[in-house]
């Protein structure tokens, strides 16, 4: 929460006006039913008219006051409680673009999201409650207690019965409930995953026959949920009735003791029916309470998730005095090694290689071999743990973050596409890219023959996440993406995996006749991907088992060998 | 192809029809919604009744009257409260029954529904949206039905039932609250229209926050790759702005409803004391008669504001749940097969009903004739256009294409996931429409290239192709998908459990229980998607081994992307652009030195 608080300092005029403002709708709202008492008491005993009328016209006046009050202070409630989750969501949102892939690795996809959307929306609201409630029941109680005792002080003596019994009562409910609803969260959770499931496996559900299995499984997890939340409802249902009681009786007592001292002329028939007023209202303040609680319970959690993100920083610094022009495309990796902060295995063991501006280079290995790890190192993806890794001859340390990221182009395994027109997306590569600029990168990503056929062109829709495209027509706009940074160095993380061969190969042609000064490195399963290239890099269990070009490779490399021939069997040529 | 309707609709279109459709969900509980309706209408005259007393109780110690009339009524007070106590209870948690069983029977028809309807839906309906009427909306009409449902009937009765006393106790001061409660329902509704509008409009600005924050998120790598995030903050700002003023402006409507109707209920307390107060004088009322009246009017306006501020919500999840009855009333997935699978000494038979009323037997063998078949996914786009093939008991049948010539949409027909529009398909001889689905399916196993997995343990897993499958079965089964061995190896064995889709597993061995599965399924026909990427090669040799093993004495449509697979096929099937360019063997397609050929050249060498 500490960290969370200053981010109410722009709204720090409304925070502090709401719960003043509604303190005086508090105050119009305890001195009615006193002023009540007067018009009875006073008014009808002495059957002074003008009295009567007088003390009305303030009791209205008052109300007037009060709404007048209510309504500033909710729109200042509001504007704290919103601007406070807004400036949270955006400081949120700030922080996580700083993130680095680790960091990102760490929080996943949708945790991320629920942060930013549920928690953030949670804090909102709790905070303008927080302003609104806490502030009104506990003032709203005060006061009435204070009125009920000028009053009449020996008939507040029934609240130190009353008041206890009614929060045994709340509290007890709301310790025997909580855990019921956090059980019954759980059992929506399943509800809802099982669904997602089968939205998403209809075609797996469908084609083995299995809706009445499937039918049945949901149908427990249903019924657990029904059971669950019968189950906590009606521990909260007792709330009422019992509330009611303690209410009532109250009032009954009351009723008795202040009766008689009515009858012995001690004590006003108006005194004796503006307090049941204040009952009522000192009840339902303590009501009002107890769920504030229920609400700060939910807030807190989210503030811890939201604090942790504010507690992550960004392993990834950059020097004061940072470089901003990548000279050349040339690569070296010196002595580098490598551990995932998750792990104390080294991924990548002893790295040593270099790369020669203008080149194409392979890399083939197994999974687990770390081909993703080795590349992610070279725009920084990732810091090394040991060695250095250094482009065009600087250490990638030096450089300006964003100027070394913008030079080499990234084309990530797992890639996406955003909503938008596909213009807009192609300017993630340049912002100012024009259209001849983009259709050149797509002819380059062999993207343009299937982009040229739509009536729209660029202004074609791109779904959420690129769904409206095959997967290879996505992986080859995202190469043209990636292309339009002009960068000096291209690496595919198994990006044309979806991509047809002859498809695959044009792809290769292109980058060599129109981008011969573009380092090119190519992480790839199928051998025929990288077969042509200038050199090819074998990763074996962190290690590089052996560097250099195709025919090499056959003769020196068991490993290389065998993966070619395995993929080659069956189709070599007549 | 998927509706884009991000902005969904708050406002119910139909809200009377919506209505009655829900309330027809009570039928199944009439017992529970009698008993509740009851006991709510018994606590709620009781809570008037019980305000009622305060008149006599009050103005018999005011007038000095006997203790033993002043005990009379205060022991009906307390006999009456109690009463009010337990209908309150009895009546709460029938309508919590109520409410928990309705919803529990909409999630389970929703769910049944879903699982009829047919996967071209499934296509054309973006499952976010579709999720989220399955959990969101679901869960605001649970809420709805758990809280307003009550509480409107308490409103009703409390109402008309304090009308009523009102008037008994002065008719003057009824005319009073007559006219201050026309002021009270022209705020609610001069408020509630704009609180509504901003509603809807906060409504919609969170939904496009929160779809803009999942693709940023799903997307995060891209963006640190393309230095993205001034950009991202920057369009991220616009949006969180709009979200801040929309929720500010409908918050600040919607609460200020509290204080404006809580102060006017003052100054009708006000007013009532006065005027009460001068009736008195004119010897018209009791004092007790004000103390009643008084408590009347608290109680006159609570209802009036708990249900204006409840009426944003329930106009929503009254919209939510036509979305809901839109879902169950799709058409679901069309069987009007005749034709059924039986079994005689282990022997499986199609049983095809002739005209005199007899059946004849034909043998299950996976002959599959496809002629003359056009298909397209949507009207007037024509994705197969006039495929003839057959395949034989037992052969193999290699598709081999570019993405988008209609390789997966031929297997998608033989199965019936959509309806061909012209042509017909055969299966051992019988059209396949007139083939009981279920029939029809259980003969055919599907290993697609994305693998879906449930959640529940790997055992779980592979008997999902046959539920009845016995332990050794399963572990059978596992042997032949070569997927034994990395199993065995995994803490638990048959026994560990999967995450959610199995992303607890590699690829690889996600596809190797895939092929497990339908093993398993022991299929007659077998149709195969073939893996592409991100296996490496020694778990692609145990698949493509495992996929020989499977593929054994079954007739297989092999979706081919790796040319080293389809050398051995009975005949490959070369398509482009919906139509059969090419087909034979391979030796016969490399003489032809058409598209194969050179396909199959491209892979040797560029150029």
């Amino acid at each position: 929460m500490k960290k969370l608080l200053p981010l109410m300092k722009k709204y720090i005029a409304f925070a502090i006006a709401s719960p003043i403002l509604m303190i005086l709708e508090v105050l119009a709202d305890i001195i009615i039913p006193y002023l009540m008492s007067r018009i009875v008491d006073i008014g009808i005993a002495n059957r002074d008219i003008d009295y009567i009328v007088k003390i009305g016209l303030i009791m209205i006046g008052a109300a007037m006051l009060g709404i007048l009050f209510g309504v500033l202070s909710s729109f200042a409630g509001a504007k704290a409680g919103y601007g406070f989750a807004s400036e949270i969501r955006q400081e949120t949102f700030k922080k996580v673009q700083t993130f680095s892939f680790a960091n990102l690795d760490k929080f996943t996809v949708s945790s991320l999201i629920t942060r930013l959307t549920n928690d953030c929306n949670t804090i909102g609201q709790t905070t303008m409650m927080s302003l609104r409630m806490a502030v009104r029941a506990p003032f709203m109680m005060i006061f009435a207690l204070l009125m009920a005792f000028r009053i009449n002080p020996s008939l507040v003596s029934v609240f130190l019965v009353s008041i206890p019994v009614l929060l045994v009562v709340l509290t007890t409910v709301m310790y025997k409930a909580r855990p019921l609803f956090l059980e019954m969260q759980g059992r929506v959770d399943k509800v809802n995953g099982i669904t997602q499931e089968n939205l998403t496996g209809m075609y797996v559900v469908k084609s083995f026959n299995r809706q009445k299995h499937e039918e049945e499984r949901f149908r427990e997890r249903n019924d657990r949920l029904r059971d669950t939340a019968l189950k906590a409802i009606s521990i909260v249902i007792v709330l009422f009735p019992i509330m009611n009681l303690i209410v009532y009786g109250t009032i009954i007592a009351v009723l008795w003791f202040g009766g008689h001292q009515v009858q012995a002329g001690t004590m006003g028939g108006g005194e004796l029916i503006s307090f049941i007023t204040y009952i009522t209202q000192i009840m339902m303040a303590l009501m009002m309470m107890s769920f504030f609680f229920m609400q700060l319970l939910r807030g807190s959690a989210s503030v811890s998730r939201i604090s942790e993100i504010f507690e992550t920083e960004s392993e990834i610094k950059e020097v004061s005095t940072p470089v901003k022009i990548v000279p050349n495309g040339n690569i070296s990796f010196q002595d580098v090694s490598f551990v995932y902060p998750s792990s104390t295995e080294e991924t990548l063991k002893n790295i040593n290689l270099d790369i020669k501006s203008g080149e194409t280079i392979g890399i083939v290995g197994s999974t687990g071999a770390s081909k993703s790890t080795l590349v992610q190192l070279i725009p920084r993806l990732y810091d090394v743990t040991k060695g250095n890794v250094l482009v065009g001859g600087i250490d990638v340390k030096d450089y300006n973050l964003k100027d070394l990221r913008d030079q080499v182009a990234f084309v990530l395994q797992k890639n996406t596409l955003f909503s938008g027109t596909l213009r807009e997306n192609m300017q993630w590569g340049n912002e100012a890219a024009t259209d001849e600029e983009i259709i050149k990168a797509l002819k380059q990503a062999q993207a343009w023959e299937f982009v040229s056929t739509y009536k729209d062109g660029l202004d074609h829709r791109v779904e959420q996440g690129g769904d409206n495209f095959s997967g290879g027509q996505k992986q080859r706009l995202s190469i043209a993406r990636a292309l339009l940074k002009s960068p000096k160095v291209i690496i595919l993380d198994d990006s044309t995996s979806a991509v047809d061969m002859t498809t695959d190969a044009k792809i290769r042609r292109s980058f060599k006749e129109d981008l011969s000064d573009l380092t090119v490195i190519i992480i790839a399963q199928r051998i025929a991907s990288i077969e042509d290239s200038d050199k090819i890099i074998v990763l074996h269990e962190g290690q590089v088992e052996s560097f250099g070009n195709h025919e090499t490779l056959m003769r020196e490399s068991p490993i290389y060998k065998e993966i070619y021939e395995s993929q080659q069997k069956g189709v070599l040529m007549e | 192809m998927k509706k884009d309707n991000k902005h969904k609709h708050l406002k119910p279109r139909d809200p009377k029809k919506t209505l009655i459709r829900l309330f027809g969900y009570f039928k199944y509980n009439m017992p529970l919604f009698l008993i509740g309706m009851l006991s709510i209408i018994l606590s709620t005259v009781a809570s008037i009744a019980v305000n009622g007393l305060l008149s006599p109780i009050i103005d018999a110690f005011v007038d000095k009257a006997e203790l033993a009339v002043v005990i009379k009524y205060l022991v009906i007070t307390v006999v009456l409260v109690i009463a009010l106590s337990i209908f309150q209870y009895l009546g709460n948690l029938s309508m919590a029954r109520l409410a928990q069983r309705t919803v529990h029977r909409i999630r389970q028809d929703m769910f049944s529904h879903m699982e009829k309807l047919s996967i071209s839906y499934f296509d054309t309906h973006s499952h976010g949206e579709l999720m989220s009427t399955y959990t969101n909306d679901v869960d605001m009409l649970n809420q709805s039905l758990e809280q307003s449902l009550s509480q409107v009937i308490v409103s009703i009765i409390t109402v008309i039932g304090t009308f009523i006393m009102m008037i008994v106790l002065s008719p003057t001061l009824t005319l009073v609250v007559i006219g201050m409660l026309v002021i009270m329902m022209s705020s609610v509704s001069f408020v509630g229209k704009r609180s509504a509008k901003n509603f809807r409009r906060q409504q919609g600005a969170l939904a496009d926050m929160n779809g803009y924050i999942e693709e940023m998120m799903s997307g995060q790598k891209v963006v640190k790759v393309f230095n993205y995030e001034d950009r991202a903050i920057k369009d991220f700002s616009e949006r969180n702005e709009e979200l801040r003023q929309a929720s500010t402006q409908a918050s600040t409507f919607g609460v200020m409803l509290m204080p404006i109707m809580g102060n006017l209920s003052y100054v009708l307390y006000a007013l009532v004391s006065m005027g009460g107060a001068l009736l008195v004088l004119k010897n018209r009322m009791t004092i007790g008669n004000i103390a009643a009246f008084l408590q009347y009017t608290r109680t006159i306006s609570r209802p009036i504001t708990e249900v204006s501020n409840q009426l944003n919500t329930l106009f929503a999840s009254l919209a939510g749940a036509e979305r809901i009855f839109a879902i169950l009333d799709e058409t679901p997935e069309i069987d009007q097969g005749d034709v059924g699978l039986v079994t005689k000494d282990d022997n499986k038979f199609w049983q095809v009903p002739q005209e005199n009323g007899s059946h004849e037997l034909v043998p299950l063998r996976g002959d599959i004739v496809f002629s003359n078949v056009e298909f397209g996914y949507v009207p007037g786009q024509r994705v197969l256009k006039g495929i003839s093939l057959f395949a034989k008991p037992g052969q193999k049948i290699a598709f081999v294409g570019s993405t988008g010539a209609g390789k997966t949409t031929i297997t998608n027909l033989i199965n019936r996931f959509y309806e061909i529009n012209a042509g017909e398909i055969l299966y051992d001889g019988i059209d396949i429409k007139s083939i009981k689905k279920f029939d029809l399916r259980s003969t055919l196993s599907i290993v697609l290239q994305d693998v879906h997995l449930f959640e529940g343990t790997i055992a779980d897993n592979i008997r999902y192709g046959r539920l009845d499958a016995s332990d050794e079965e399963v572990v059978e089964a596992a042997k032949l998908a070569n997927a034994h061995y990395f199993i065995k190896n995994l803490p638990y064995g048959y026994k560990t459990v999967l995450d959610v889709d199995g992303q607890n597993l590699s690829q690889g061995e996600r596809q190797l229980l895939s092929i497990a599965r339908a093993a398993v399924a022991d299929p007659t026909i077998l149709i195969l998607d073939e893996a592409t990427s991100s296996v490496d090669t020694r778990t692609e040799k145990l698949i493509s081994e495992g996929m020989d093993k499977l593929m054994k004495g079954r007739t297989t449509l092999v979706i081919a992307h790796r040319l080293s697979t389809v050398r051995d096929a009975d005949a490959i099937m070369v398509l482009e652009d919906g139509v059969i360019i090419e087909r034979g063997d391979h030796e016969e397609l490399m003489k032809q030195k058409g598209r194969y050929y050179d396909l199959n050249m491209g892979t040797i060498k560029l150029d």
